[in-house]
């Protein structure tokens, strides 16, 4: 594909333009997930494990159906078989089925005419629960005797011995490690810990379902991906795909948790049984004990380096927990731990084991952040004993184009010496510290993700343009995609309108997930802008009477080109419009794709914090966020990803966690406990857009929304740690273990 | 459940005395609707005392100040003389959850809640401030550290509730001060907390101390201070007030802090509230 | 059921409605009067989505009973914008790309207009204190405030 970026001067990608949704979202007139109803609407509520770990033996509804107002109960007897081990994992999540596996789960669900009745209809659900003894920690999970949560899930091929709650093996690396430890000045090896996050998206899981006797249904939800949403539903209901329309509300943030199924399932079958629509909204306290946290995890790792600071070896052992199934984290994790560095001996190994907690999701890169904090936090340990500068080392150290990379491919044109260089002389890294203050670095790494994705864009009569696509605009994509579809046809911004369409509207397309949106739905957007263009040259060619060839399209206008050059006044877009029914009828532009040319992307952050030695309370002082964008088609929301990354970053870093009690009972289920950072907490952040263009980009975009999570991780514990003059090796640092760091 | 907002004192006590279910009084209602949403509670009766005139009124009496019950967080803030005279009271009840919190949230709530971390609970302590209370046998008087008696826990009776608060004069060169330590620097439940109320003589010894503890034991706990007595507050004192702090404290581990941490911290807290205190008597050490 | 009739205003409209003993103003609010702007993101009180004022003062109306609204003024974020001129702050807030997903955008809004209502110069400091109830997890703050700071600016006419 053919990167534009070079011969082009943009008029409009780069600008800041307002976003075509701004007026909705600063009005309260924007539609959430919860904002939806019908009329004769019902209200669902689930009814949850109070256990970690039990057998339900039995489930006795009656008392609930008969009680006035209660339309329908469903269990999991409700639901057809799922294909494949993923989709039944996740039913199976969304319903318990012979039993509960975590504080939380799903058991039973409930329709009634309001939610005080379907609060009552919970009570009198009669479940027989059988308490098993259950297991949340990965260290307890993997002994001998631990309580095994289901025997035929543990990982296929796994060696004799294997735990029986091991789920998933993962091994990347080349060369030889033993031979690269030899050649090292200098080798340490640390253990490192991270626990659960969440991610805390402020508008919890909502949906309205709607079938009808028929067989077809509606579902209006919140989600990061309505076809995914759609083909799992169906799948679980036992649908046909056509039957079920999805339509993709505002969402109220995501960052990975919007991209499976929850209640939505639920919602479609107490829908069919009632006969009515039902709606559902979770409470944040099931939003956090039955959503998808992020994996907590162990990590050892081993990194050997000269004295000049070349890495000569490096080794990551990875232990994450997913929860209640199988997770393939575990290889994203693996694969990004040492991904910034061009490495001769490196290896990245690791498993996932299930645990009695809710089934985890994706977050933000996910994998990346646990897999390169421990990766991060040592190489800064080793700069330190070694008396060296932290970006020399990583600017030595760095992978670059042509790097064979820890897990595998060789790059492409990369940005990270780039945004390294960029921290370096950044004034951020040479103002001077204060009394216990300590300032961290650290590189982060995303593969990013191209995908399924289908754009149409209709050119209207009046000369504006509707472009239609298929993902949930959860940051301003609107905005960009109507920014590329307005440069690239030469109109103004404001003449194009981006709406979101259901399923049924256009093909298939990948949940907005990945950091795939500006770049995929970009891509294509652009690809069918020059459909409708090469269209509309060839009805002009026919008005002209020359060949199609001799047509170019130039600022949103046909002109003549070659030797026909200067002989026909140039036609607009909305010219050509006005007369399409003329010419063959209406114009459209269209473009289905699987990208698969989505470039990698790094970032690097700086962070000063002060710590009070004698509380423990750290104070993040001062923040910037280096990041390389490929190109940033609308600057102030890459800055806002960039920011947004790097607050979670700092939060999970911080005071974020998932706190089991001995009873495998959540204890913080609520934004009081599970500590978010609020306005207060946070100074400034800094963002600084570098632009090293990805050549399977027409206009040399790469993804944005998720490498910013990465770093924060390690920047900040290796911020606290030089500040207090001792390592951190567990997160999230809150001041108790700060305070015990410090006085030893 | 029933909601009723009556209009006096006396219709008020009728209300909750003759509630043969749980009875709730509602001032702010930022723990009971909390409380409710959680299925922690479930009145049958939810008595709005907001309605009762001079509930909410801030009334100057004997060189002291009386405050009503139903006085939000955000009312008490914006009054010039409570301020001036009990800093560190003030203080206390302005951090008690977000701007929206502080314009519901009451301190005579904050007091009934009986949260061993209420913020405001050590600073009236400390204070010597006196709870008004109106019942089925009339109106009596009650040092608002002998309210809570456990945690969700007060010495109130059937059919009681608090009408006032009363915050007395306080004599020249003294103020107080509270702190308290949170993961946060908003937002978040008191880990260790400690209101600091202090005298000092002419020559700027400290004559009188009251220091009291929350969060770090079943109730507020009262810390014998007779170390900072006749001096200056300097070090040695003040890490003498830090040690006992620590020695009274009898913390839990749970999920916002661990006990030792609970410990160390409490005297950290104690000795930097009594410094404020210091420099807001007017007082140079 | 016993429900209660309430007479109230809301946005300056006068407005009527039963409501159970239990409910709260913001069921209220977006189940009946289908105001839809303030929105549920936790229900108790720990981020700020359902920020009201309840006759001028900021408040979570998930923590004010609907029963409880009777003769007191309401104001939500739909009647921030006078009409079709959108509020200072609303223009900011779009101006800065100060929002992401939106959300916590009405709660920030409600809030930040009765920020300075009673501080029309604040610090920097001072807003994200006032906005700590405000929970926002796409943006890290940074756009917010900077986006409130320059619609205290202008307000004060500078």
């Amino acid at each position: 594909m053919a990167l534009d970026t070079e011969k082009r001067e943009f008029k409009i990608i780069g600008t800041r333009p307002l976003r075509p949704d701004g007026i909705d979202k600063v009005t309260g007139r924007a539609l959430y997930g919860a904002d939806m109803v019908a009329p004769g609407m019902l209200e669902g509520k689930i009814l949850r494990s109070p256990h970690a770990h039990a057998r339900i033996v039995s489930i006795d509804a009656s008392a609930a159906l008969a009680l006035q107002g209660v339309k329908a109960v469903v269990t999991a007897s409700d639901f057809s078989e799922a294909k494949g081990e993923l989709m039944q994992n996740i039913l199976e999540n969304c319903m318990a089925q012979d039993k509960a596996l975590y504080h939380g789960h799903a058991v039973a669900a409930v329709a009634a005419t309001s939610e005080t009745i379907a609060k009552q209809a919970l009570k009198l659900i009669k479940v027989d629960y059988e308490v098993l003894p259950h297991v949340t920690e990965i260290e307890d999970a993997v002994k001998p005797d631990a309580p095994v949560l289901r025997p035929d899930r543990r990982a296929k091929g796994a060696p004799e011995g294997t735990p029986a709650n091991i789920t998933n093996l993962s091994n990347f690396g080349h060369g030889d490690l033993e031979a690269g430890f030899a050649k090292a000045d200098l080798i340490i090896e640390r253990s490192f810990r991270t626990e659960s996050t969440h991610q805390g998206y402020i508008e919890p899981h909502a949906c309205l379902a709607s079938m009808g006797p028929d067989g077809k249904a509606d579902l209006w939800c919140c989600t990061q991906g309505h076809y995914a949403v759609r083909d799992m539903c169906a799948s679980f209901l036992g649908m046909s795909l056509s039957q079920l329309r999805v339509t993709a509300s505002e969402i109220g943030g995501g960052f990975g948790g919007k991209t499976v199924v929850f209640i939505e399932p639920v919602a479609l079958a107490l829908s069919r049984k009632a006969g009515k629509p039902v709606k559902m909204a979770m409470t944040r306290e099931e939003v956090f004990k039955a959503s998808g946290p992020t994996p907590s995890s162990l990590a050892d790792i081993k990194i050997g380096m000269t004295k000049g600071g070349k890495i000569t070896a490096a080794h990551a052992k990875l232990r994450f927990q997913g929860g209640a199934f199988p997770s393939g984290t575990i290889d994203l994790g693996a694969m990004c731990a040492f991904a910034a560095y061009d490495l001769e001996a490196v290896r990245a190994e690791g498993f996932n084991v299930m645990t009695n907690r809710p089934r985890e999701a994706a977050y933000r890169a996910p994998g990346a952040p646990i897999g390169v904090y421990p990766v991060e936090a040592l190489i800064d340990e080793l700069c330190i004993e070694l008396g060296l500068d932290p970006l020399d080392v990583r600017l030595l150290n760095a992978a670059d184009k042509g790097t064979k990379s820890s897990y595998g491919p060789t790059f492409e044109a990369i940005g990270l010496k780039a945004t390294l260089e960029a921290a370096k002389a950044h004034r951020h890294y040479n103002t001077p510290l204060g009394p216990n203050q300590g300032r961290g670095v650290s590189c982060g790494f995303w593969f990013n993700f191209g995908g399924s994705t289908s754009v149409s864009m209709s050119v209207n009569d009046d000369g504006t343009v509707a472009v239609t696509e298929g993902n949930p605009d959860i940051g301003g994509s609107r905005a960009s995609v109507g920014m590329m579809a307005a440069e690239e046809l030469g109109i103004p911004y404001e003449n194009i309108r981006t709406i979101v369409a259901d399923t049924n509207s256009i093909g298939f397309n990948d949940p907005t997930h990945g950091s795939r949106v500006t770049f995929s739905v970009g891509l294509a957007t652009i690809e069918a802008a020059r459909d409708a263009i090469k269209k509309m040259c060839t009805r002009v060619a026919k008005i002209w009477d020359i060949d199609p060839d001799a047509v170019m399209w130039e600022d949103g206008h046909a002109r003549p080109a070659g030797e026909n050059a200067g002989n026909y006044e140039p036609m607009s877009l909305a010219e050509i419009a006005a007369i399409a029914s003329k010419t063959g009828g209406p114009i459209a532009g269209h473009y289905e794709v699987n990208a698969d040319s989505a470039g990698v992307s790094f970032g690097v952050h700086l962070a000063d914090i002060e710590v009070d030695p004698e509380t423990g309370f750290s104070t993040v002082l001062r923040y910037t966020v280096f990041q390389d964008a490929g190109k940033a088609i609308h600057p102030a929301y890459v800055e806002g990803q960039m920011q947004g990354g790097a607050a979670q970053g700092i939060g999970w870093a911080m005071n974020e966690e998932y706190i089991y009690g001995k009873d495998g009972l959540l204890q913080n289920a609520g934004f009081l406990d599970y500590r978010i950072p609020v306005a207060s907490d946070l100074p400034p952040i800094e963002a600084v857009i570098l632009e090293i263009p990805n050549p399977g980009h027409p206009y040399g975009v790469r993804g944005v929304g998720e490498t910013a999570i990465v770093p924060p991780l390690a920047a900040v514990s290796n911020a606290v740690s030089r500040a207090i003059g001792k390592r951190m090796r567990a997160l999230p640092m809150s001041p108790p273990k700060i305070l015990k760091v410090i006085k030893g | 459940m029933q909601y009723a907002a009556p209009k006096s004192v006396q219709d008020a006590v009728e209300l909750l005395a003759g509630e043969a279910g749980v009875a709730h009084v509602l001032a702010g209602g930022t723990d009971v609707l909390v409380q409710m949403k959680m299925g922690m509670v479930e009145p049958d009766l939810l008595v709005d005392i907001k309605h009762i005139t001079r509930l909410k009124d801030i009334t100057a009496e004997a060189g002291g100040f009386r405050i009503g019950a139903a006085v939000s967080g955000a009312e008490l803030g914006e009054h010039a003389g409570v301020g001036t005279l009990w800093p560190g009271v003030v203080e206390a009840v302005e951090l008690i959850g977000s701007t929206q919190v502080q314009g519901r949230a009451t301190m005579a709530g904050n007091l009934c809640n009986a949260s061993p971390a209420g913020d405001s609970v050590p600073a009236m302590a400390a204070a010597g401030a006196v709870a008004r209370i109106a019942g089925p046998d009339g109106t009596r008087d009650c040092l608002v550290a002998d309210i809570p008696t456990a945690p969700g826990r007060t010495s109130l009776g059937n059919g009681e509730f608090i009408t006032s608060i009363f915050l007395p004069a306080r004599p020249e060169n003294a103020s107080d001060a509270y702190l308290r330590f949170i993961p946060r620097t908003e937002m978040d439940i008191a880990v260790a907390s400690a209101a600091v109320s202090l005298e000092f003589d002419t020559e700027g010894k400290c004559s009188a101390a009251t220091v009291i503890l929350g969060a770090v034991g079943p109730t507020i706990l009262n810390v014998n201070a007779d170390c900072l007595l006749g001096t200056t507050l300097d070090d040695a004192a003040l890490e003498a007030l830090a040690a006992a702090c620590s020695a009274t404290a009898i913390p839990i581990d749970d999920k916002r802090g661990t006990a030792e941490f609970r410990k160390d911290v409490v005297g950290v807290l104690a000795k930097r509230a009594a410094k404020i205190a210091q420099t807001r008597a007017g007082v140079t050490s | 059921m016993n429900k209660i009739h309430v007479t109230t205003t809301v946005n300056g409209d006068p407005v009527e409605y039963l409501c159970e003993p239990q409910e709260t103003l913001l069921d209220v609010l977006r189940n009946q009067l289908r105001l839809t702007g303030a929105k549920e993101g936790c229900g108790t009180g720990d981020c700020g989505a359902c920020s009201v004022t309840l006759n001028g003062r900021l408040v979570c109306s998930c923590l004010v009973l609907a029963a409880e609204a009777g003769g007191q003024e309401v104001a939500t974020v739909e009647g921030i914008a006078d009409g079709d001129n959108l509020h200072i702050l609303q223009k900011k807030i779009l101006e800065h790309a100060a929002l992401q997903c939106g959300v916590c955008t009405p709660g920030i809004l409600v809030a930040a207009k009765a920020l300075l209502e009673k501080h029309p110069d604040p610090t920097e400091v001072e807003a994200r204190y006032w906005l700590a109830g405000n929970l926002c997890r796409c943006t890290g703050y940074d756009k917010i405030i900077t986006a409130v700071m320059d619609a205290a600016a202008e307000m004060r006419g500078a």
